[in-house]
This record gives C-alpha cells, sequence and structure tokens, in this order.
C-alpha cells in the first residue's frame, strides 16, 4: 500500500527533529533487540546451574572468575554473571509489559467502543465501573489481585490488565462519541453498513492515534509496576526473575556495600522506561495535528 | 452546595459498599485460608474445629452478612496469626503511615510549587530545563529503586542517616509521633523523600503548565498594564489562580501516597500499616488484609469528597456543572 508508507515516514522525520527523542528511540530499539536475543548474546545462561560456580559469588564488577571469565557488571551471591541476569530479566520485564498493554488495550478498545455505541445504562453501567476503578491507584489494585490469586506469571499479567484496560476504555468510549456524530459515520450508516462495520473499519482507525500515545507510556508504567510489585515479593516467581526481582535480591547485600547486585538492574530498568517515556512524548507531539 | 455535598456523601457510600462486596467475594473465590493457616499435620477433627471456629463453614452468605453486621461496629475479626483484633492492629500503624505520607507531601508542596513556578516563569532559561530534566527523571525512576539508592548513599556509603525503624517518638495525645524528637526527624527524612519524589515531580510540572497558561491571560496583562510590579503580578494574579488546582490536585494526590506507603514503608521497614499489609499478605492473614483495604477504601473516600466539597466551595463553576 502507497498510502500506508506516508505517514510512517512522516512519522520518521518528526522523530529525526529531535535529537532527543530519536537517540531515545535507537536505545530503545537497541533494549528491544537486547531482550529478543538476551539468550544468544548472554555471555551465561544465568538459570543453569551448571554454569554456575558458588566460588565466584559476589564478586565485584570487572572481576575476573578462576576458570578466567569477566563479569562485568559482577556476580550476585550465587556467582551468577549479573550482565547476563540482566539481559534475561529485560526480555521478561519487556515481555510482560507489552504483552499486558496489548491485552488491555485490545479489551479496553472492545468495551469503550461498545458503551459507546451502546449508550443508555449499558454506557452509564460501564463509565460507573471505569470511574470507581480509576479513582484507586493502580499499585493498591494489583497488590489486592496478587495478594490474593498468588504469584505467576499468567497471575502478574491478568493484574496489569485489569489495572490498565479502564484508561483505555474511558479514552476509547470519549473519542468514540466525538466521532460517531461526524459526518463520515451518518455517511457510513446510510450507505447500510452494520454498527460492527462503522465502529472497526470507519471509528476506530481515527481513535488510534490517540490510543497508541497513551499505549507506549503505559508499557513504561506496567514494566515500572511489575518491577514493583516484583520487588515486593508479589509479582513473578523466583523460576521468572525480571529487573524487580534482581533489584530485590541485591537488596540484602546492598548494606554490606555490594551495591553492583542491585545497582545494574536498575540503571536498566531506569533506561527502558526513560527511553520509553521520551520516545512516547514526542510520538504525542508528532500525532497531535495541533502542533504541527 | 447542600444537595451536591449530599449527592456525593451518597456516592461514597455506594461505593464503600460495592467495594465491601468486591473484596469478599474476591478473598472467598480465589484464597484458600484453610490450607495456610491450619497446621498441615493436623487430623480432620481438628481442622473442621478450627473451621468452625473461624466460621469458615457457614453459607457464603451468611460469612459476607456476618463480616457486614461487625464491620459497622468496627469489628473485621481477630488476626489469623496474632488473635488481635484486625482494625486494632491496623488503627496501632495508622499514625505512622499517616505521618509519613503527611511529611511527604509536605515535602512535595513546599518544593514543587516555588520549583514550577519558576520553570513557568522563565520557560527558556536552563534552570527551567534542569528542573524539568529533573521532573521526567523523578516520573521514571521507578520508587522501590530510588529507595535503594537513598539508602545506599545516605546511610551505607556516607553513614548520615540510619536505614531503617521509625526512631524515637514521642506521645502527642497518645499519639507516637516521630518528627518531634532528633532521632525520629533522622528516621523520617528518607522515607518522606523517596515518596515524595513522585508527587513532586507532578507538581512541578502542574505548576509549570499553570503558570505558562496564566501568564497568557488578559488579566495578567492587564496588570502589567496598570503598573503592578512583577513580583505583584506573579503573588496575587497568578499564584492564586493556579492554587486551586494545584492544590486539589495534592489533596487528591494523598490517597495515592497513603496506597504508595505500601512500597516505601517496606524498604524502609517503617513500621506503618502498608508493611502490615505485606507482611499479613505474605502469611495469609485474611481478616487484617481485608481490613487494611476497607480502612484505605475508606480514607479514600472520605479524602476526595472533602477535596471535591472544598474544590466546589472554591469554584463555583464545579457545583453548577454537577447540578446542570
Amino acid at each position: 500500500m502507497s498510502t500506508a508508507s506516508s505517514p510512517v515516514r512522516e512519522l520518521f522525520s518528526g522523530f529525526a527533529g529531535d535529537r532527543i527523542a530519536w537517540f531515545a528511540l535507537w536505545v530503545l530499539a537497541a533494549l528491544l533487540l537486547a531482550a529478543l536475543a538476551a539468550p544468544w548474546i548472554a555471555p551465561q545462561d544465568p538459570y543453569d546451574l551448571a554454569q554456575l560456580d558458588i566460588l565466584d559469588s559476589k564478586l565485584a564488577p570487572g572481576a575476573a572468575s578462576a576458570s578466567g571469565t569477566t563479569y562485568w557488571l559482577g556476580t550476585d551471591d550465587q556467582g551468577r554473571d549479573m550482565l547476563s541476569a540482566i539481559l534475561h530479566g529485560l526480555r521478561i520485564s519487556i515481555g510482560v509489559g507489552i504483552f499486558s498493554t496489548v491485552i488491555a488495550l485490545a479489551l479496553g478498545i472492545m468495551i469503550g467502543l461498545s458503551a459507546a455505541r451502546a449508550g443508555g445504562w449499558t454506557e452509564t453501567l460501564v463509565m460507573r465501573i471505569v470511574d470507581l476503578q480509576l479513582s484507586f491507584p493502580a499499585i493498591l489494585i494489583a497488590l489486592v489481585l496478587l495478594a490474593l490469586s498468588g504469584q505467576g506469571v499468567d497471575k502478574i499479567i491478568i493484574a496489569l490488565v485489569v489495572v490498565q484496560w479502564a484508561y483505555y476504555a474511558r479514552t476509547v468510549r470519549g473519542a468514540a462519541l466525538v466521532e460517531l456524530r461526524k459526518e463520515y459515520v451518518e455517511a457510513a450508516v446510510c450507505a447500510g453498513y452494520g454498527s460492527a462495520r462503522i465502529l472497526f473499519r470507519h471509528v476506530l482507525p481515527n481513535v488510534l492515534p490517540s490510543l497508541s500515545v497513551i499505549a507506549t507510556v503505559q508499557v513504561a508504567q506496567a514494566i515500572a509496576l511489575e518491577a514493583t510489585l516484583s520487588f515486593l515479593g508479589l509479582g513473578l516467581p523466583i523460576t521468572e526473575p525480571s529487573l524487580g526481582l534482581l533489584i530485590a535480591n541485591g537488596y540484602v547485600h546492598l548494606l554490606s556495600g555490594k551495591y553492583w547486585i542491585s545497582f545494574f538492574p536498575g540503571i536498566a530498568l531506569l533506561i527502558t522506561i526513560v527511553a520509553i517515556n521520551l520516545a512516547g512524548d514526542r510520538l504525542r507531539d508528532v500525532l497531535n495535528p495541533r502542533l504541527r | 452546595m447542600l444537595s451536591y455535598a449530599l449527592r456525593r456523601l451518597l456516592q461514597g457510600v455506594l461505593t464503600l459498599w460495592v467495594m465491601s462486596l468486591l473484596v469478599f467475594a474476591g478473598v472467598y473465590a480465589i484464597g484458600n485460608p484453610v490450607d495456610i493457616l491450619i497446621n498441615p499435620q493436623a487430623d480432620q477433627a481438628e481442622i473442621a474445629q478450627a473451621v468452625a471456629q473461624l466460621g469458615l463453614d457457614r453459607p457464603l452468605w451468611q460469612q459476607y452478612w456476618a463480616f457486614l453486621s461487625s464491620a459497622f461496629s468496627g469489628d473485621f475479626g481477630m488476626s489469623f496469626v496474632t488473635r488481635a483484633p484486625a482494625v486494632a492492629l491496623i488503627l496501632e500503624r495508622l499514625p505512622a503511615t499517616l505521618e509519613l505520607a503527611l511529611t511527604a507531601m509536605l515535602i512535595a508542596v513546599v518544593l514543587g510549587i516555588p520549583l514550577g513556578l519558576l520553570a513557568g516563569l522563565k520557560p527558556d532559561s536552563w534552570i527551567s530545563r534542569a528542573i524539568m530534566a529533573g521532573s521526567i527523571l523523578g516520573f521514571s525512576l521507578p520508587s522501590f529503586w530510588v529507595g535503594l539508592m537513598l539508602i545506599m548513599v545516605f546511610s551505607v556509603q556516607l553513614g548520615w542517616l540510619p536505614t531503617t525503624g521509625r526512631g524515637a517518638t514521642v506521645d502527642v495525645f497518645g499519639i507516637p509521633l516521630s518528627f518531634l524528637t532528633a532521632d525520629g526527624m533522622q528516621h523520617l527524612i528518607l522515607p518522606a523523600l523517596n515518596l515524595a519524589l513522585f508527587k513532586l515531580s507532578l507538581l512541578i510540572r502542574l505548576t509549570r503548565a499553570g503558570t505558562r497558561e496564566a501568564m497568557l491571560q488578559d488579566y495578567v496583562r492587564f496588570a502589567r498594564a496598570k503598573g503592578v510590579s512583577e513580583s505583584a503580578v506573579v503573588r496575587v494574579h497568578v499564584l492564586r489562580n493556579i492554587l486551586i488546582p494545584v492544590v486539589t490536585v495534592a489533596g487528591l494526590e494523598l490517597g495515592s501516597l497513603i496506597a504508595f506507603a505500601v512500597v516505601t514503608e517496606t524498604i524502609f521497614a517503617w513500621p506503618g500499616m502498608g508493611k502490615l499489609l505485606i507482611d499479613s499478605i505474605n502469611v495469609l492473614d485474611r481478616p487484617v488484609i481485608v481490613a487494611y483495604l476497607l480502612i484505605v477504601v475508606f480514607l479514600f473516600i472520605v479524602i476526595n469528597l472533602l477535596v471535591d466539597l472544598l474544590y466546589a466551595a472554591l469554584d463555583p463553576r464545579v457545583r453548577l456543572e454537577a447540578t446542570r
């Protein structure tokens, strides 16, 4: 499709105009690549116990092991290479963040569009539930869900979806109400199209740009929330250590001055979140027609 | 105003009821305290006796009814673990959490409004850019990691401040407070700073946006044309107009500070109700979890109600909008 390439090119030129956002985008791409390729580029499989040597435990960054490998970011209390652990942790953190956001987005779109179309008491009820949920902080809702359901990748994804869907539902419904009053919708109705077709083929494409900005920033929120919950011991299980869990593992050693076990996973988390936020900020400006 | 207040009050009560239902249903649908609280070595008779004692053998609606009616009298049952009333356990920890949250809010307001004002008045100066970069960082930094780094720098490396606990307290009307003793203050400062960071960034951004908008208004131009000095323009015309939304947001965010205190309290071992919640979750001490939730929801509703009413009292447009 030739029409699809021009907005994409516009998007890229919009990014290229802002050096910081352009840099953030590259960092983000590098992080995604590193997360995807973690099993192949990590110096060590951090969860293969056969590769770990307890004699290498708690080595400072840059120290060499007995067998000659250098641990650039040090090792944790089990002699695990922190660089490898961070690459694998990044994979889990980003994966959980993106996956939960995509599901929440899909759910929010379905519910928001249906509510806008249905109107009446259905809409009122749905929006009251959304209001109720958004009046409580996300962390409180996630804490409660995980306290009741226990740990696990599926549980944390469910919690993150429950926390996020309401934002999208509210945004989609608001934007859809505006769109539904426009003439092209009237034209589509006159053309005899069904309401599902009008909603998904006509209204949704017009609502998506503003949603994509929220979704981008929301991925960063989801990653931060997952890290916080894992740090509190309520998120991912020890078999799937995300960055938050790595930081929690280093907490006890922090007091004895062995900072690197917590410090470097935190830096990785920070860079990821800042890069997503900066790119999302720029995306909002590029997609906002009023600022052009 | 009165009808607006009454309607908001009714909404609050309804929310509380819905939450009690959700919390209760969630607990029963998913958790099973029998497995966790009763000794695995116990025989059938002992299990049955324990179940009867905890009321777990009655039908669900009866359990809910018993729960609801006793909740009205402030009785959320006994902690499964310590055998003390759940509400008493939480209320005992409430002052510590409130002290932490209010101190954090104070830090955020006292630093955030002047910094935001500065950034809004001179948006292109290097200091404004530094403030805004700092606020982006404050938004992005995961609060638990900041807490760890604060401990690392100020307690472990520099040795200036203690790492955990509440320090010495002084009883004021029977409520223990940390900030009145030097030792307590030293214990309070790091957790409060940690908790304040996110709200500080938020207030900086809000104040900056409000200031930039207000500076373009006709009333500012008119005041300047009238010959009012620049500092008076800022103090009287700009600050007054932006303070209403900023103070409203600060009030509404107080609830989220109490929720976020869970993280800060866990890191700094601050003996508040957030730490109690995490400890209770780890042993599935159901009455304490439920009591915490309902007390926090209650606090939220009261705070939101008060802020809404205050906002309506300050800004007549709000209540006109609501009654339309």
